[in-house]
């Protein structure tokens, strides 16, 4: 039993850095929480190798800013923080570029109101990004994350 | 010391075959495929056909104001559509935003691009095989055939030798 379950964790970390798509998210958490409370919840990305995508904040004004929004009501999003960005040169823009690459989390605080009903609520996170690499860049695209949060 | 020219050997050999690896990107005329006919409107509002370029050589370049490699050799298609043009030669680009206009319109102006752009949309794209990446080029012969295909950021000289190839190597469809 031991080994199967070891088994499935490898093949699902695997899963999780080699899919085809170049971004990733690893499977959320269960979140549990009290009314009143406000619970942070948290999304891991990771890129493919040699791909970033634009920061919350990119330096140009024609790049896409990778976006976190939900759809979790009863639940009040107060706020998504976003990592701090790294600042890497490109031979295709003046300004240095404001990115993620590799692995990095994004912090949503949701809100339990004080009149939610006990119970599961089901929330769906839209992540919105535009991956590029040195040579080329990948249409924008949108994940879905559905996530669970048990209100006690 | 003695894998010291074994080594500048491999990078000269390398650099030999990337050389051949340009010249053999335009394909022989016998492996051309047609490409696909579509009409889309340009900055104008005026239909644009790629089968009202048969006769020339045309640089076709899928884009995206949010692609930064594409960024990059929109200066030197400025320059292949001014040194070329009267030689037959003609650059299309097709901007694959999907806020159309509204975002192209003032990309346009503020680079001062002297070609011809329309705006994409997904089934242009499927009829050149999906365009997943951009910035993605063909170069199409005079007689509206893919010469080459270039997916991702291509060099310079490497366009700029398939576009004289192609216009030096047919003449005969120019008069």
């Amino acid at each position: 039993m031991r080994r199967g379950s070891f088994l499935f964790a490898v093949i699902a970390l695997a899963a999780w850095g080699q899919g085809s798509a170049v971004l990733s998210i690893a499977p959320v958490q269960k979140v549990q929480a009290k009314r009143n409370d406000t619970v942070p919840v948290t999304i891991k990305a990771q890129l493919r190798d040699g791909f970033h995508v634009n920061s919350n904040k990119p330096n140009d004004e024609y790049l896409i800013p990778i976006r976190l929004t939900w759809d979790a009501a009863p639940l009040q999003v107060e706020e998504v923080v976003y990592p701090k960005p790294d600042t890497v040169k490109s031979t295709f823009s003046e300004k240095p570029l404001s990115v993620y690459s590799g692995t990095f989390d994004l912090v949503s605080k949701l809100k339990v109101p004080a009149n939610a009903t006990a119970g599961p609520v089901l929330a769906t996170g839209k992540l919105r990004y535009q991956a590029c690499n040195d040579r080329m860049c990948l249409p924008p695209k949108t994940l879905e994350i559905p996530l669970t949060v048990y209100v006690q | 010391m003695v894998l010291c020219p074994a080594i500048l050997l491999t990078i000269l050999l390398a650099g030999c075959a990337s050389e051949t690896r340009v010249e053999a990107a335009v394909k022989p005329e016998a492996k051309r495929k047609p490409a696909a006919d579509f009409a889309l409107k340009d900055l104008n509002g005026s239909t644009v056909k790629l089968s009202d370029y048969r006769g020339k050589v045309v640089l076709l370049n899928f884009w995206a104001t949010w692609c930064g490699p594409c960024k990059l050799e929109i200066p030197w298609f400025i320059e292949f559509e001014q040194n070329y043009k009267d030689r037959g030669f003609a650059v299309l680009g097709v901007a694959m935003d999907d806020e159309g206009w509204e975002v192209v319109k003032p990309y346009l102006a503020a680079r001062k691009i002297n070609y011809r752009v329309v705006v994409g949309n997904d089934g242009v794209a499927q009829q050149f095989g999906g365009v997943d990446s951009l910035p993605t080029t063909f170069i199409i012969d005079r007689d509206g055939r893919i010469a080459s295909t270039h997916v991702g950021l291509a060099g310079r000289r490497d366009y700029e030798n398939e576009i004289k190839q192609l216009l030096e190597g047919n003449q005969r469809a120019a008069r």
